[in-house]
């Protein structure tokens, strides 16, 4: 038999008082992050909106303010995460194929595994340094878009492993056991099966990481990307900046005209950003959708 | 009548632990075979002997000589995704592919380089009313596969495995998951397959085993400890062990 006590014991009183203390202190903490995103929001619509409008999007670089714009920017980001996506998808992701299906448990692919998980928290600017020497100096590639974009690869290399790895982690045992049943080769289990099942995953890393190397700053500063640039880069040969770039270069500007140019850049830079996570956030919801084990 | 499969002394161990200890079975042609044993005994490590879905586990390795149709599949030239061609398998836990339910009987058919659609049409139907499901789905070919119940995923799973023309059929505990209705419709089609396949059934299930087969095999702790007409073997059983469990005094 239940016994219903009309008061609480004073231990059970206590616990529940916990939950309460928690739950308020949790509510506080989620608000001061959107509070303090929100800030910003404010902040940087309030001082840049006014400044976004085709002329800027159309301008390079300029002496006065006014007349300067992120067009040159805008295409080297452009650029720079379209060749940076061809150098680091078909070896990331063959790379975590190889990982994942292929290399059995030895030694050596744990050795392996363990340095592309340090990889992936080594600080951006040392990976700056290793362009700076291999691509501009040795290869002599000097600052061009290639040299940007092979060290940015090499960057967001180790996120595409690790995440690819994860996606294809979670396609279930049963699935290829099905495959190989039916006669078909590893290969063709991977392709036909493991490959489309884990996709909505794997195309999840892929944009997170191209939304990271499209806001990296300091490793292109490094390898000698520039500042202050007339033309629209037009060759992977060409030099180049990149959002990110420009709109550090306004803001240590001392005119205060250049602030409201650095806070449109960032306005564009977001909205970037924010495309490419909701991609993201799309293809997770629909491959969740989908595919229900 | 020529045996089928012929099983001679298999051993197999999964690292240091002997999972199948010294077994021997023949296996007519167009004959329903079961397999009964409490868990662990060895049945599915058996069943995955034909087919050598053994292959895959690591640190498994298998001895002895096991033919199919007088030839040894363990032979060193003998292709392997040929031969899981030529033997069938369904699993306990339904597994269609995550593709429409056309796909998942088409996919065997063009992972052995078959191009031809119409030919791949043909036996995509063929196979689908072979396996009691064309009625239900013929309708809603290009839909998804996992919008099927259970049973109907089974189903389909078998329909997967009869479309690229096995001659064996291997079915681990292929109705443990399901209701007692489907469990009915995979015990009918068993039944009908017989004529045109040599079939392997594990099951927990007495009365399945009684219902379905032919013959029936007494796994216990990796060793076959009975092996007899089912008839005989559920009536009339040799060995106690095989009485006790039978009777449910065990496993
Ligand atoms: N992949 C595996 N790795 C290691 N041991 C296994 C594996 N599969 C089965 N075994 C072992 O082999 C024995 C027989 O297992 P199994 O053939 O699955 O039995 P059953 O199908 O009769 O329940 C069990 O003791 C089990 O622990
Ligand atoms: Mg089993």
């Amino acid at each position: 038999m239940i016994t219903l006590k009309n008061r609480p014991s004073d231990k059970t009183r206590f616990y529940q008082w916990q939950d309460k203390v928690f739950k308020y202190f949790a509510l506080c903490c989620t608000l001061i992050g959107l509070f303090v995103l929100a800030l910003l929001l404010y902040n940087i619509l309030s001082v840049g909106l006014h400044r976004l409008d085709w002329n800027f999007l159309n301008s390079t670089s300029s002496q006065r303010a006014s007349n300067a714009g992120i067009k040159s920017a805008m295409v080297g980001t452009v650029y720079i995460a379209l060749y940076t996506s061809l150098f680091a998808l078909p070896i990331g992701i063959s790379a975590a194929i190889y990982l994942e299906e292929y290399a059995g448990k030895n030694k050596f692919t744990n050795f392996l595994e363990v340095n592309i998980a340090n990889l992936a928290g080594v600080p951006s600017v040392i990976y700056g340094l290793l362009g700076l020497e291999v691509f501009s100096r040795i290869m002599m590639l000097k600052n061009s878009i290639l040299t940007g974009s092979l060290t940015l690869a090499l960057l967001i290399l180790p996120i595409i492993i690790v995440s690819t790895r994860e996606a294809l982690k979670s396609v279930p045992y049963s699935l290829r056991e099905a495959s190989y049943a039916l006669g078909a080769s590893k290969w063709q289990t991977i392709w036909h099966q493991v490959l489309p099942a884990s996709s909505g995953g794997i195309f999840t890393g892929i944009i997170l990481a191209l939304s990271r190397a499209i806001g990296e700053t300091a490793p292109l500063i490094v390898i000698g990307a520039v500042v202050f640039i007339k033309t629209v880069p037009n060759s992977i040969m060409d030099k180049f900046t990149v959002l990110p770039i420009q709109i550090f270069h306004w803001i240590s500007q001392p005119q205060k005209a250049f602030a409201a140019n650095a806070a449109a850049g960032i306005i564009v830079l977001l909205l970037i950003t924010f495309l490419l996570n909701g991609i993201a956030v799309y293809l997770r919801y629909r491959w969740q959708k989908k595919i229900k084990w | 009548m020529s045996q089928k499969i012929e099983v001679k002394n298999a051993n197999v161990y999964y690292g240091m632990e002997h999972a199948l200890i010294n077994v021997s079975m023949n296996i007519k042609a167009n004959t329903v075979t079961a397999l009964i044993g409490p868990s662990g005994c060895g049945k599915s490590t058996f069943l995955r002997l034909f087919n050598r879905m053994n292959d895959l586990i690591e640190n498994c390795r298998v001895e002895g000589q096991i033919l199919v149709d007088g030839q040894d599949i363990y032979n060193p030239k003998v292709n392997v995704n040929e031969l899981r061609k030529s033997i069938g398998m369904v699993f306990q836990k339904p597994n269609p592919f995550p593709k429409s339910i056309y796909e998942n009987v088409a996919y065997g058919l063009k992972v052995n380089g078959i191009k031809d659609k119409r030919l791949i049409e043909e036996k995509v139907e063929q196979s689908l009313k072979q396996a009691a499901l064309w009625d239900e789905v013929k309708d809603k070919l290009k839909k998804s596969a996992l919008a099927l119940s259970g049973g109907q995923q089974q189903r389909l799973c078998i329909a997967r495995a009869l479309a690229v023309s096995p001659s064996v059929l291997l079915m681990d505990e292929p109705a443990s998951a399901l209701d007692p209705i489907s469990t009915m419709k995979i015990e009918e089609l068993i039944f009908n397959l017989k004529s045109s396949y040599t079939i392997l059934i594990v099951t927990h299930n007495m009365q399945q085993a009684t219902r379905t087969s032919d013959k029936t095999a007494f796994f216990y702790m990796g060793e076959l400890v009975e092996y007899d007409d089912t008839r005989t073997l559920f009536t009339n059983p040799k060995f106690e062990r095989t009485q006790n469990y039978i009777t449910g005094r065990f496993g």
